[in-house]
């Protein structure tokens, strides 16, 4: 901020006089908070689907409960995959804020490697249910978990198609501005799928163990 | 700024993703590496936690719950920058917007659901009713 502007804004400091803006605020900002606000929907629509997982809990018509269908050690290895998915991509956003290519390109490439062993993992678990007789048809409490877990698993999905398109746009157009914003995005996206993981977790496996 | 942004050099707001930071990339790497750890911490004491026979049984699921609320806190703080920052006021503000909403729907839809069941006529009883 200006010195003036300082100045200006310690003789009002409750803004009562209107503040003066250097202008519209910078496109990354704008396109930002607008995909902050996408991502804010998103979570109102997963919670949504944890809301009708709690409630459809015990409607298990006779079939298995999820205490006798989740295999822990499984949950817990998709989770680290996630995690470290995460991390890996944090350190590509520090790259790409770098305008490191080689660098960018491998954090991107191991966070798509952790992404798809957390699908694959999860793709089993959802076979060998199937294959058990405990699919989405047997039971309401099957039908809200997979469509609880399979939602996030088709945002884990799109989010890898995206990463890999993010990574073809960056070998061939650059760290350009407009892509750059686009890297920002991402990362918000692939940041806020393993917060819903986070709740996945807890409240579909954890507590449905323990209960 | 040093991430190469020439556009923050702006004060007054910042992406929600972006750091506010002074520091380079050394020092950015150090901070996703703090957020992994106490991430790894969060995530091992759920599980362990879980299935735990240590700690008295009905505490273990608000346990699981406060772990978790804090485990998607470093999330926030560390992975995507949502911070108390006062450049960071409209980023805060669409997420307390969010939660409100999450809350809204759960509780409201588990309090309602939970009453409806509570005042249905048992379903044995409705079908004899039936007949």
């Amino acid at each position: 901020m200006a010195d003036t502007t300082m100045a200006y804004a310690r003789s009002d400091p409750h803004h009562v006089r209107a503040v003066e803006h250097s202008g519209p605020a910078p496109k990354r900002i704008v396109t930002g908070y607008g995909f902050w606000i996408f991502i804010l929907s998103d979570m109102v629509m997963f919670s949504a689907f944890f809301a009708t997982y709690a409630v459809l809990l015990g409607q298990t018509a006779g079939g298995p409960s999820g205490a006798q269908l989740f295999d822990l050690p499984n949950v817990a290895i998709e989770t680290g995959c996630l995690l470290a998915s995460s991390f890996t991509c944090g350190l590509a956003t520090i790259a790409a804020d770098a305008r490191n290519k080689l660098w960018f390109q491998i954090a991107m490439a191991v966070t798509c490697l952790f992404g798809l062993a957390f699908l694959t993992i999860e793709g089993r678990e959802f076979a060998s249910l199937v294959a058990r007789g405990a699919g989405p048809t047997r039971s309401a409490f099957l039908s809200a978990f997979f469509t609880l877990v399979g939602c996030h698993g088709l945002h884990v999905s799109g989010g890898i198609l995206w990463l890999l398109t993010m990574m073809a746009q960056v070998f061939a157009k650059g760290f350009r501005a407009d892509i750059q914003r686009r890297i920002l995005c991402f990362a918000l996206f692939w940041h806020a799928l393993d917060i819903i993981w986070i709740a996945v977790f807890t409240v579909v496996y954890l507590l449905g163990s323990a209960a | 700024m040093t991430n190469g942004h020439e556009e923050i050099g702006h004060n007054i707001d910042i992406a929600p993703g972006d750091e506010h930071l002074e520091g380079g990339i050394g020092e950015r790497v150090l901070g996703y590496l703090a957020g992994l750890g106490l991430a790894i911490l969060l995530t091992a004491t759920s599980f362990f936690v879980a299935g735990t026979d240590l700690v008295w049984q009905p505490s273990i699921p608000v346990a699981l719950v406060v772990l978790a609320i804090a485990q998607m806190g470093v999330h926030l703080v560390f992975f995507l920058h949502i911070t108390t920052g006062a450049d960071n006021t409209n980023n805060v503000l669409a997420l307390a917007f969010g939660v409100l909403i999450v809350i809204l729907v759960i509780g409201g839809s588990l309090w309602i659901m939970a009453n409806l069941n509570h005042n249905m006529t048992p379903m044995d009883q409705l079908m004899q009713m039936q007949r």
